[in-house]
């Protein structure tokens, strides 16, 4: 102690800052030096107008991470979540039937259609006890079967303009930044609401805490099946959020959400969590999506061939997770 | 300690396994290709909207000389694309008026050996009905039936895009000996010809929409195909852009024949187009509007101006232009298809756009054809279909408002019972 206090003050202060430095999610880091990447090969990037094109681009993948982390660290994988966001598109598309009266009482359906789906996924999960991973599986192909079934092989109708807005549509004007994209406003909003479920109130620490260890949270006093149940709800919903916004950007599409489950699965572990549960933060998971958005952008801008993409893309999250959990074993 | 490196063991490993996930979804395709060897005559085609795979990235090049603009050997075939060009300029010979009875270049075969009294059940092995182009079809071909009083059955086994099953399918066909007449629209090229082949020792096939490695089938029905579809966009946009045109190739996915064809054609149209054709990018989208919408993005971004968008196969042709109306651009020259979603876009904004067509409504053509056999009377044996453009002094005539946005304006189908509903209209 006493020789700690001899060294001088100079070595503090950077001690310090290495050690601030040290404590920043390292994800942060990473999405700071994408956007500088992606930046110098295209400034319009950085520009406002360029880069929240970018988050609106984002937002579904984003809001998508945010959900399946409440999953996540309780230790288990929401594979559903894809096919929900094709449904979500599919059937607005069909309930609406092309009457923009009808988009605010489609947009409650199809809310509640996500809270059914995350609920019975919860309650199979908790009660039948069937791993996570076979009854998202299993989830993923009826709900695709379902939105197959539903449209006939191909789907009908448009999606009106109202709907449309959320993932297409801008504030404007806006201060600052002139028009602001509503899907933006709405990423802004879903991922302030679940970073302060998760890490204000006692959910979070309850979710962690089975994913750490389900017994001893058991023993102390978490109602462990209900929580589980919420984590797939608020991933289901989550999902339908993501799936508005995508239907609005893009329009419809029978395959909207294809793929999406393991890129927001991807987002998850870049930004730290692991895998069986117990460690993970929704802010980070929401800079993970972007981290991955911001690669495949980077990626296309220069213009590598498809091969060496992938490839790159692949090395790029393998190393950034290594990076994440060799950081994670020293601070412990 | 010790729980600490197995943690991150565990990690490493998941996230190992998570990635070779990502990227080996990434490679995924719904659809097949077709093997590579050298096609018979009735070559392989697919139908126009190809099945839409998932893919995490779309690839990005700028030109012609970049790995997306590559045509792979074995897709292109000089014969074909001869043939394609010389059927272009022809006039088809048949009733004006009906296309689906029309034909080209045709030599027909003698069928009186099949000739039979009626009443007939047709059997028709399908590669699917997976996507809105095949929906249009298949509702068009019942339509068919139902003219037909002499039909008294159309058994329709729905290979749901499996070559096993499809092969299955056709060998239970043909064993149940309740078929007169089998119609086949195969799945993949290759896969399917052994079994087509083994069918036609039993009964008359009709083979359309995609081809087979033989010329056992009775007749062989398909339009003029993928060399003329791409040549006829890019032709327009040459001809349209004026100087200094900065045009973007949007392509659905590599290897599958049809889609390579009329990517080839176009890419040779450009090549020999002189320098105001300036092609800044070919771009893989999947068939997906988000990601061609991305794609558009940020190419407006990266060039400031795009004139021309040739696309090769008109699906995601909204999502294009809305990505021009979201960065406040003027449209371009549009290549989409006839789907009524983008040509009342297409009307409504008065765009300078076309539309080659892969019409629906060759899929009357096999009933046509199989009614004919018979009767014992003569059809061709490659029933060459034209293959109508919509341009913007047709444009008028093909828009139903009446109908669904993903319903296809070329099915042939106005004057048949049921129209519209039955396609889905109101």
């Amino acid at each position: 102690m006493a020789e700690l206090t001899h060294s001088n003050e100079k070595n503090t202060l950077w001690t310090r800052f290495v050690a601030g430095l040290r404590s920043i999610p390292p994800i942060y880091i990473i999405v700071i030096i994408l956007l500088i990447a992606i930046g110098t090969q295209n400034p319009a990037f950085l520009e406002p107008a360029g880069f929240l094109n970018l988050l609106r681009r984002s937002a579904p993948l984003m809001i998508l991470a945010a959900g399946q982390l409440f999953v996540i660290v309780t230790g288990g994988f929401d594979l559903s979540v894809g096919s929900i966001m094709s449904l979500t598109v599919i059937g607005a598309a069909l309930l609406i039937n092309n009457d923009p009266a009808n988009t605010w009482w489609v947009i409650l359906v199809l809310l509640g259609i996500g809270v059914t789906v995350g609920l019975l996924n919860g309650l199979i999960v908790s009660y039948l006890n069937v791993p996570s991973l076979i009854v998202t599986l299993g989830m993923l192909l009826t709900l695709r079967g379902a939105g197959l079934y539903w449209t006939g092989g191909a789907p009908r109708g448009y999606l009106t303009d109202n709907f449309r807005i959320f993932g297409r549509g801008w504030i404007e004007p806006f201060p600052l930044v002139d028009r602001l994209p509503y899907a933006v406003a709405v990423l802004i909003i879903v991922s302030g609401i679940a970073i302060y479920i998760f890490h204000r109130t006692n959910l979070g620490r309850q979710l962690l805490a089975i994913g750490d260890n389900a017994r001893a949270a058991r023993l102390a006093g978490v109602p462990v099946e209900r929580m589980r149940i919420v984590a797939f709800i608020i991933s289901a919903v989550m999902a339908v959020i993501a799936g508005i916004l995508q239907g609005g950007f893009g329009g419809v599409n029978p395959e909207a959400g294809r793929g999406f489950e393991l890129q927001a699965i991807a987002a998850t572990v870049l930004g730290g969590a692991v895998l069986l549960g117990g460690r993970g933060s929704v802010a980070t998971a929401i800079a993970g999506a972007l981290a991955l958005e911001a690669l495949f952008t980077l990626l296309n801008l220069l213009g590598l061939p498809k091969p060496l993409r992938d490839a790159v893309q692949g090395f790029i999250i393998i190393g950034a997770v290594a990076y994440a959990a060799y950081r994670s074993g020293r601070s412990r | 300690m010790l729980s600490t490196i197995s943690n991150r063991t565990w990690v490493l490993l998941l996230a190992l396994v998570l990635v070779f996930t990502l990227v080996a979804c990434g490679g995924e395709t719904n659809e097949p290709a077709p093997a590579a060897d050298t096609p018979a005559e009735p070559a392989a085609t697919a139908d126009t909207p190809a099945d839409t795979p998932a893919e995490p990235a779309a690839p990005v090049s700028a030109g012609l000389t970049n790995d997306a603009a590559v045509v792979a050997s074995e897709f292109f075939s000089q014969e074909q694309y001869d043939r394609s060009m010389r059927q272009m300029t022809l006039n088809p010979e048949g009733p004006e008026g009906e296309p689906w009875v029309q034909y080209l270049e045709a030599e027909f075969v003698d069928t009186s050996a099949y000739a039979k009294e009626g009443p007939y059940t047709f059997c028709f092995s399908n590669a699917g009905v997976n996507n809105p182009w095949r929906v249009v079809g298949w509702t068009t071909m019942q339509a068919e039936v139902d003219l037909h009083p002499e039909i008294t059955e159309l058994i329709h086994v729905d290979a749901q895009g499996n070559d096993e099953k499809q092969i299955s399918d056709i060998a239970d066909l043909v064993a149940s000996g309740n078929c007169d007449v089998l119609i086949v629209s195969p799945n993949t090229t290759a896969a399917l010809t052994p079994a087509v082949e083994q069918a036609c020792e039993v009964l008359p096939v009709i083979v359309f929409d995609r081809g087979v490695f033989t010329e056992c089938p009775v007749s062989f029905v398909q339009p003029i195909g993928g060399y003329a579809f791409g040549e006829t966009g890019a032709r327009y946009i040459i001809d349209n852009c004026g100087d200094d045109c900065n045009v973007l190739a949007l392509r659905i996915l590599p290897g599958v024949d049809v889609l390579e064809e009329r990517w080839a054609s176009a890419k040779i149209a450009f090549e020999g187009a002189g320098s105001n054709i300036n092609v800044i990018g070919v771009e893989f989208g999947d068939g997906d509007n988000a990601k061609v919408k991305s794609i558009v993005n940020d190419y407006l971004d990266r060039f400031g101006r795009i004139d021309a968008v040739w696309m090769d196969a008109g699906a995601t042709a909204v999502a294009a232009l809305e990505a021009f109306e979201d960065a406040g651009q003027p449209y371009p020259i549009i290549v989409g298809e006839d789907q009524q979603d983008f040509l009342v876009k297409w009307q409504e904004n008065d765009l300078s756009g076309i539309s080659p067509t892969f019409p629906t409504f060759q899929w009357r053509t096999p009933i046509i054809a199989a009614l004919r056999i018979m009767n014992g009377e003569e059809v061709p044996a490659v029933w060459r279909l034209p293959q109508p453009t919509i341009t913007n002094e047709n444009l008028d005539q093909y828009i139903q408002p009446n109908m669904p946005p993903l319903h296809y304006a070329m099915c042939g189908c106005e004057g048949m019972p049921d129209f519209p509903t039955r396609w889905g209209g109101q």
